[in-house]
């Protein structure tokens, strides 16, 4: 049987080196095609995993421990499926979006082909260092779009991005390196028993260390400084690409280290203070949203809120009844993709609005909504989603987290999510609002392409749907 | 799918569609945009008048799509819903055809209608959802359609009352979604069924469903406008005079009542609810909010503001029957969701055409409008008479089984709530009558916009509507009695939550 995992990393190399090659005009033309190829894999290593679990490519035909295994079970391909349906819309904006830039172009292309060979790598791999190798490449190549279109502001988030990262690496090679001490092995699949046979003090170091540089990487409040001027300085196709995808690449793997590797240590205290930290985010990156008069900074902030209830999903699944634990995984689950698909949505629709006004301030929209109504409907459909208000994807997710919550009798976290929501919905409406004011008599409105528009829309309208659709999403996670 | 699967979205669909092909015309194409909207206006009165005779005949109308593992999509039409949905159709036919009249000239139309549509479809499905998480889900979506209407115009004021009308019903809509949620969690999907689900859970449960009620309400209570949650009704009357007409006949406003009818009736179920104590506390919200409600209505001097109070105290009513242990009070507080409708949105109508033809705003302004524009202020008069409780207009009815209710259930303080209340509609509203039939007029117009020719005094478009209502409310008093009026429907709806009863 042909075996798609491969070719979800091969395909993303080899188009980004023949993009290189070939200059941005065809590296476009490249791009996607290689992402309806991608897309188009994924979902069949889905269909593979629905009909028969979890699946095993030794590289090769070298199997571990001597060579390199790549797996896949439901949440890899969740992951693959929002990865690369993110990522094909935001390749015809980017095409549009970059016209006047051919130098940025020249560089953008090969870029996000590294990256997302990197994160398609990540989500394959079996064994932890790998992943360190996969996680490396991703850095280095977000770094470098962050920097794509040069410019002292982007130029500096980018070096800030970089040492975050790099701490980042660093501390999750240190607990590999202390875990294949012990243990003398690095694959997933091996370690796993071990680990749960017996635990030395020094493999909660590693954990700690895997965690900690992980969360970093993610941008867990208070980790979270690098992560605004990094995302609201790039390019608004670069920050669509990090904010929906890079870090949810390394929250992927926090999950994967939480509650398949390190589950026999985890332990109540530390799924609470994760939480804690989740909590700390949700309040302190809306307040800051809310306070933000640029709008990427605005939307930058609103990521920071909304990983903050991804780290809910711990204390959600941590020592209470199986029952609770699914709905809650699957609430955080959703979450994931929910905000994947309205971040991407949002941020490039706000990219337009500051194409069509040549303004980044949140007063330089007014009148959008009578001239860009298209726009400001995606944003909108987009702010559902972030408000978690139905139907839309982020309600599913926020459904099941409060129905974990409420269930356990944990209502502190209730009271999170629902403060939190409100908050997103006083940031959203900051924009929407303004937007519905009479234009200035000097604003002057540039006609926008239409491929600054409508691939955007699908994006928002995937978040809505995913509220009346999540069910397909939760028989893939199942699928296990 | 089958038929009777395919109705209730065929309800959604007729105005869910045309609005989101509405939004893609250009502001030109007014011909299109009324058409499209017509269409689907008759289209929904069509496919529920065909409903409502299938429901009469034992028809089972229900649609269920599973969205997660345990939580289900529902629409349901049993006779309560028909109630609603037939009101809400009805009443945005009329008010669609008022708006293509009101609207013309004006900017932004084709957002105006196609947001209009959606607040309908979202009224629709809060009227057909048959569990309560679909009613969540569409009331969540009424708020959302009906922001960019409150803030249509624009402008500082009415941006001001956007803002206070989210902060309140996005606040109430986090109560709510924290209840129902709670609710969920205790005992399942909470399909709405006559006689309430929840007696099933053990007394254990007591302290948890008394706590999720106070939820339920108080996020209900603020669509509803329950003292002391009503603080943006009367700021969101800045909205152009369709909208405030659908929001306070049918859109907003009666989702918040509905949904209270349906906690009390087919969640709790009357008998359970009243067993834990949790009907009284109700009643007296009630009272206080109709006492309430029509004492600010006294100092008002804006004719909109005045009919804003006048609905927070009306909207009350219905609460105050489903409070009310009996099935009397449960018949008055029922019919008077379609009774309170057809009144206020004759007034509202009535407002608007003064506002459009005349200039005329305020109440000291109205000096003499009775001679100038006889038919809009005969509609007027039978509203304002309809709501003050005359017989045999339909507020006479409501009133009347919300007093035989009171009685039966030994309340008789609700009798004097009822005739303090009826005093107050009389004293705020005939001053309004006497200055438009018996005061001369001295001066000139405020701005007469629609000179009068061929005794013609306003738009017809604008005029037809109010009379239609106007006419229904006499009708649905005068012939009360007969088989296919609302009273009557109510009465079987009755007679399915109280079981030992007979109409």
């Amino acid at each position: 049987m042909f075996d798609p995992m491969p070719w979800l990393i091969l395909s993303p190399l080899i188009w980004a080196t023949l993009a290189f090659v070939h200059g941005p005009g065809r590296g476009a033309r490249l791009a996607v095609a290689g992402l309806i190829l991608q897309l188009a894999l994924a979902a069949m290593l889905a269909q593979q995993i629905v009909a028969g679990g979890v699946r095993v490519y030794a590289v090769g035909g070298w199997g571990a421990p001597l060579g390199i295994d790549l797996t896949a079970d439901g949440l890899s391909a969740v992951m693959l499926l929002l990865t690369q349906t993110v990522a094909l819309p935001l390749v015809f904006y980017a095409r549009a979006y970059f016209t006047d830039h051919a130098n940025s172009l020249r560089y953008f292309w090969p870029l996000t082909g590294y990256l997302l060979a990197a994160m398609n790598a990540l989500f394959l791999s079996a064994d932890v260092f790998n992943i360190y190798v996969t996680l490396e490449l991703l850095g280095l190549a977000a770094v470098g779009l962050v920097a794509v279109a040069g410019g002292a502001g982007p130029i500096t988030a980018a070096m800030r991005y970089l040492l975050a990262t790099l701490l980042g690496s660093g501390a999750y090679l240190l607990g590999v390196a202390l875990l294949y001490g012990v243990y003398g092995s690095v694959s997933l699949a091996a370690l796993t028993p071990l680990i749960a046979a017996d635990t030395p003090a020094v493999v909660s170091l590693a954990a700690a260390l895997m965690l900690l540089g992980m969360m970093l990487k993610t941008a867990l409040f208070p980790f979270h400084f690098w992560l605004p001027p990094a995302h609201g300085g790039a390019p608004a196709p670069v920050s669509a690409l990090l904010s929906a995808l890079v870090i949810k690449a390394s929250f992927y793997l926090i999950l994967r280290l939480w509650f398949d590797l390190f589950a026999p240590i985890t332990s109540v205290t530390a799924a609470q203070l994760l939480g804690a930290l989740g909590a700390g985010a949700v309040l302190w990156g809306s307040l800051l949203a809310l306070r933000q008069t640029h709008l990427k900074m605005l939307v930058a902030y609103s990521t920071v809120a909304q990983l903050g209830y991804l780290f809910l999903l711990f204390p959600l699944a941590t020592g209470v009844s199986a029952e609770v634990a699914a709905s809650a995984w699957q609430g955080g689950v959703l979450q994931v993709v929910a905000h994947g698909l309205a971040k991407a949505a949002m941020f490039a629709a706000v990219g337009a609005m500051i194409t069509a006004t040549g303004r980044d301030e949140i007063l330089g929209i007014a009148g959008v909504a009578a001239r860009l109504p298209l726009t400001l409907f995606t944003f909108a459909l987009a702010g559902v989603t972030i408000m978690g208000l139905p139907p839309s994807g982020g309600f599913a997710a926020k459904w099941l987290l409060l129905g974990a919550a409420l269930a356990s009798g944990q209502w502190w976290w209730v009271v999170v999510m629902v403060v939190g929501g409100l908050l997103s919905a006083a940031y959203v409406f900051k924009v929407l609002r303004q937007a519905f004011l009479p234009a200035e008599e000097a604003a002057n409105f540039k006609p926008l392409p239409r491929m600054l528009e409508w691939p955007v829309l699908l994006l928002a309208l995937a978040s809505l749907v995913l509220g009346l659709g999540g069910g397909e999403v939760l028989s893939l996670l199942g699928a296990a | 799918m089958s038929l009777n699967e395919t109705l209730p979205l065929l309800v959604l669909a007729s105005s869910l569609l045309p609005g989101l092909i509405i939004f893609t015309l250009p502001e030109e194409r007014h011909g299109l945009r009324s058409l499209f909207n017509m269409v689907g206006a008759t289209l929904k009165l069509l496919v529920i008048v065909y409903m409502l005779r299938g429901v009469i005949h034992g028809e089972e109308y229900v649609f269920r799509h599973t969205i997660l593992p345990g939580l289900d999509l529902v629409f349901k039409a049993d006779a309560l819903a028909m109630l609603f949905v037939t009101l809400s159709a009805a009443l945005w036919f009329l008010t669609t055809l008022y708006a293509i009249g009101y609207m013309e000239g004006s900017p932004h139309r084709s957002r105006f209608f196609g947001f209009f549509s959606l607040c309908v479809t979202a009224t629709v499905g809060v009227a057909m959802a048959g569990n309560l998480f679909t009613f969540f889900v569409f009331y969540e979506l009424l708020t959302l359609s009906t922001y960019p209407l409150v803030v249509h115009r624009g402008n500082e004021q009415a941006m001001r009352a956007g803002q206070v009308y989210l902060l309140y019903t996005l606040g109430g809509g986090a109560l709510l979604l924290i209840g129902t949620v709670w609710l969920y969690s205790l005992a399942g999907q909470v399909e709405f069924t006559h006689g309430g689900v929840l007696a099933a859970l053990g007394p254990e449960y007591t302290g948890q469903l008394r706590v999720i009620f106070f939820l339920l309400i108080a996020g209900l209570g603020v669509k509803a406008a329950l003292v002391p949650l009503h603080g943006w009704l009367p700021l969101a009357m800045v909205a152009p005079a369709p909208v405030s007409a659908l929001l306070h006949a049918v859109a907003v406003v009666k989702a918040g009542a509905f949904g209270i009818v349906r906690v009390v009736n087919d969640v709790y179920g009357v008998e359970f609810a009243q067993s834990l104590h949790l009907l009284m506390p109700l009643t007296v919200m009630a009272s206080v909010t109709i006492i309430w409600g029509s004492l600010r209505a006294l100092f008002q001097d804006d004719l909109k503001r005045r009919l804003a109070y006048s609905t927070i105290s009306q909207v009350s009513y219905i609460t105050l029957g489903v409070s009310i242990f009996g099935p009397m009070a449960t018949i008055g507080g029922m019919v008077h969701l379609v009774h309170q409708g057809i009144m206020k949105i004759t007034l509202f109508f009535c407002a608007g055409i003064y506002a459009e033809t005349l200039g005329i705003h305020k109440i000291s302004e109205m000096d003499g409008v009775g001679r100038r524009m006889p038919w809009t202020t005969a509609a007027f008069t039978v509203g304002a008479f309809g709501m003050i409780g005359l017989p045999p207009l339909a507020g006479f009815i409501s009133k009347w089984y919300l007093g035989l209710g009171a009685l039966e259930a030994q309340m008789p303080w609700v009798i004097a709530v009822l005739l303090a209340s009826s005093l107050l509609n009389a004293a705020y509203f005939l001053p309004v009558l006497y200055r438009a039939w018996f005061q001369p007029r001295t001066e000139a117009w405020p701005e007469e916009l629609i000179p009068m020719h061929n005794g013609r005094e306003a738009a017809w478009l604008l005029l037809v509507p109010p009379l239609v209502t106007a006419a229904a409310t006499v009708l649905v008093g005068l012939f009360a009695a007969s088989a296919m009026s609302p009273l009557n429907w109510v009465k079987l709806i009755a007679a399915s939550e109280y079981l030992n009863w007979m109409p």
